[in-house]
């Protein structure tokens, strides 16, 4: 009994307390599911490509950083309400978000697809897709982007992008619509052995925005001119591209592509 | 408070009513029809069908809901053989999987209200109605039946207000209930307190109505009420 | 023996955290429910209302409601809060403080119910005559209808733990650590759903074991003048 009380006091201090800014301790927002952007592997840790760069950004800018796992519909309430300082979380930038939070200029560029089974013919035009069930995540870019240009296209919402492969792997769904890279790598894997890119990747900017960028509270117009700064500095003192090969076959460095 | 965003979400998050009031409805209907077998087996007395129905309803109220939804969903999933069976047309939909999940789940409670229910009647009046000649079915009819159902009714009725918040788990599973669509509209608009707290109060308003509907069922069925109010009202 | 895929220690720390998150749910939950059944049978009309709004209101919505909305919407409102009593510094509310919140306030909820009923339940004349061999208000209160108001509420509060204790799994959708996610993280990783969630799930059935031999201990030690009174007639 003593001890649940003790609990309950430090967990009353914790809430009350935890929340004043030390100096200098930038607290990061990642997701956690997000291969190989952002994933937990057996021993609880958050590793990735998303991860690597926030980690070489913030020794760039000499801050601690605070790494953290977030559920992703709840990233930008999260930012605004104050929880966490930066979300490095291979969000995209969109116009439609630019209105909630600034971001960083693009730190890469990766565009979306719409992955099914290779066994089905798809093509990915607004008759091709009508009626089809595509998976999305929750408050992703790409539900807007099938909700403006495929209009007769059912959308499914997921909590996770895992879950949408899950169930496309399972039959469930005609096709997912993803990230790029994200499916790439899910594509390679045994589990997505029976499944392709169907059509060209979209490049939409007025929907998936020009790359996915760090996004920053408004009111921290200071801090984002820092990000800004120390990604210039990454992407071009080849640290970046260390990053990057450890991850990828090719460069994801926004401006390089297609 | 953005009032604006309430009013534009009322007639999506109605939309999302419909299907939460559909679920509650037909998982409460096959949770009770299954709940009536469970009963039977745990109060067959044979100890070879006890034991399965109680590990039953032992796993089903021990374990939470939402594993339980996300074993029929992404955990049948998981083998091949399943997905070419005939049962997988109904396993590939979210509705069926949380309909099952659903109806699992209440069975196992609604179970241990009529079990509950059906103990709570007098040993002896049993016993009477066996001296006086009455069959076994004649006896479930007439005597058991009867009043296990005006003892069961309010905690059974409380199942059904439960049914309906833990129908919020439909979310989770892809489907647009109330809450699906609640939070949907949360991530588009950036207004989680606004959308989320209207759905609360809608469900406020399913649960109240609910809730007075029950009671006059509970007050039809038991005659006991209706003469005590019969005195009050002669008094 | 299950392949666990080197999972077994993260689902060891998510299950150290729903029993962390429960706990603390109960304990606050308790002394809330103790409250507020107070509240519901005091003479002032105004704590009644109060009382009936706090139960009627938690006891309507669904948990995961309460709790995606504490966890967005109770940031902003502390934090302007605490801003209008000249507090600037930053608040923050953790989806474990979040979770934590919601579920206490929802064990409270009920809870209530299960006290008032247990307060009622405390016959009159003993108060009166605690009162008229010359005990205080307060004595009575703690030395005659406490300790038989926690008799008659543990069964109820016993039905109350297990199911917040469920709840708990709940959090994971605003990404709570407990062991709901961390079942989640190994899904993402091992791509075994249906193995990972049952073990999760026996997981929660060797929890709602010990927290019903608990109980039972607890209730048997509540009632010990009892079961002597009863062998005895």
């Amino acid at each position: 009994m003593k001890n649940s009380f003790k609990i309950l006091a430090v967990a009353i201090a914790a809430a009350l307390a935890a929340g004043s800014a030390h100096a200098e301790t930038l607290r990061i927002a990642t997701e956690g599911t997000y291969p190989p952007f952002n994933f937990v592997d057996a021993s609880g840790q958050v590793q990735g490509f998303d991860i690597d760069v926030a980690n070489a950004l913030c020794a760039e800018m000499k801050v601690e950083c605070k790494i953290e796992t977030f559920s992703w519909d709840g990233m930008i309430p999260g930012l605004n309400a104050g929880k966490f300082d930066a979300i490095v979380a291979s969000m995209s930038i969109t116009e439609k978000r630019k209105e909630a939070e600034n971001f960083t200029q693009p730190y890469y560029q990766a565009g979306a697809v719409i992955a099914a089974p290779r066994s089905v013919e798809l093509e990915t035009t607004p008759e091709g897709l009508a009626g089809k069930v595509i998976g999305v995540q929750r408050a992703s870019s790409y539900g807007q982007l099938l909700k403006a240009k495929f209009p007769e296209t059912k959308i499914r919402e997921y909590d996770k992008n895992e879950e949408h492969n899950l169930d496309l792997a399972a039959g469930r769904i005609d096709g997912v619509m993803a990230q790029r890279l994200f499916m790439q790598q899910w594509l390679d894997s045994e589990e997505g052995a029976d499944f392709e890119a169907k059509g060209k990747a979209f490049f939409d900017t007025e929907y998936l925005g020009p790359g996915a960028g760090i996004a920053i509270r408004k009111s921290d117009t200071e801090l984002l001119a820092r990000f800004d700064a120390a990604l210039s500095t990454i992407m071009s003192n080849g640290v970046y591209d260390e990053i990057n090969d450890r991850y990828f076959k090719f460069s994801l460095k926004p401006g390089q592509q297609q | 408070m953005n009032f604006q965003v309430m009013i534009e979400s009322i007639p999506a998050l109605l939309g999302g009513v419909v299907l939460t009031l559909q679920l509650v409805a037909v998982a409460s209907l096959v949770g009770f029809v299954l709940a009536l077998g469970v009963t039977g087996l745990r109060l067959s007395g044979k100890p070879w069908l006890v034991a399965p129905a109680y590990a039953y309803v032992f796993f089903l109220r021990g374990t939470p809901l939402l594993i339980q939804i996300y074993l029929v969903y992404y955990g049948l999933s998981q083998f091949p053989e399943l997905r070419k069976s005939v049962l997988w047309p109904f396993l590939r939909e979210p509705w069926w999987c949380a309909l099952i999940a659903f109806s699992l789940n209440t069975s196992a409670y609604v179970s241990e209200v009529m079990r509950g229910a059906i103990t709570a009647v007098p040993r002896g009046q049993i016993e009477a109605a066996k001296a006086v000649g009455m069959s076994a079915v004649m006896r479930l009819r007439k005597v058991v039946f009867p009043q296990a159902v005006q003892i069961g009714l309010p905690a059974y009725s409380n199942e059904i207000i439960l049914m309906v918040k833990a129908s919020s788990l439909a979310s989770t599973v892809t489907l647009l209930d109330l809450t699906g669509v609640a939070r949907s509209l949360a991530s588009e608009t950036y207004m989680p307190v606004e959308v989320l707290g209207l759905a609360g109060i809608i469900y406020l308003i399913i649960n109240f109505i609910l809730t007075r509907i029950l009671r006059g069922i509970e007050w039809l069925v038991t005659p006991r009420l209706q003469s005590e109010a019969g005195r009050i009202a002669k008094a | 023996m299950i392949d666990l895929h080197g999972f077994g220690g993260l689902l060891a720390e998510g299950t150290w955290m729903t029993i962390r998150v429960t706990l603390i749910a109960a304990a606050a939950g308790v002394s809330l429910g103790i409250g507020v059944a107070l509240m519901k049978l005091s003479a002032s009309r105004l704590l009644r209302f109060l009382g009936e709004v706090y139960t009627t209101g938690l006891r309507g919505v669904p948990v995961l409601l309460v709790i995606l909305l504490f966890y967005f919407g109770a940031i902003a409102a502390v934090n302007s809060v605490a801003r209008t009593l000249g507090y600037t510094e930053f608040i923050d509310v953790s989806a474990f403080a979040a979770g934590c919140i919601a579920l206490s306030l929802a064990f409270g909820a009920y809870a209530a119910e299960v006290f008032r009923g247990a307060f009622q339940a405390v016959p009159k004349g003993q108060i009166e005559a605690a009162r008229a061999i010359g005990l205080s208000r307060l004595k009575t209160f703690v030395k005659i209808t406490l300790p038989q108001v926690w008799r008659l509420a543990l069964p109820g509060l016993g039905n109350i733990f297990l199911v917040i204790m469920k709840e708990t799994a709940l959090i994971s959708v605003v990404g709570l650590d407990e062991l709901m996610r961390k079942t989640q993280f190994a899904v993402d990783y091992t791509k075994k759903p249906f193995t990972f969630y049952l073990v999760a799930a026996f997981i929660y059935l060797g929890l709602t074991i010990v927290a019903m031999g608990v109980t039972a201990l607890l209730e048997s030690r509540a009632n010990r003048g009892f079961a002597i009174d009863r062998r005895q007639a």
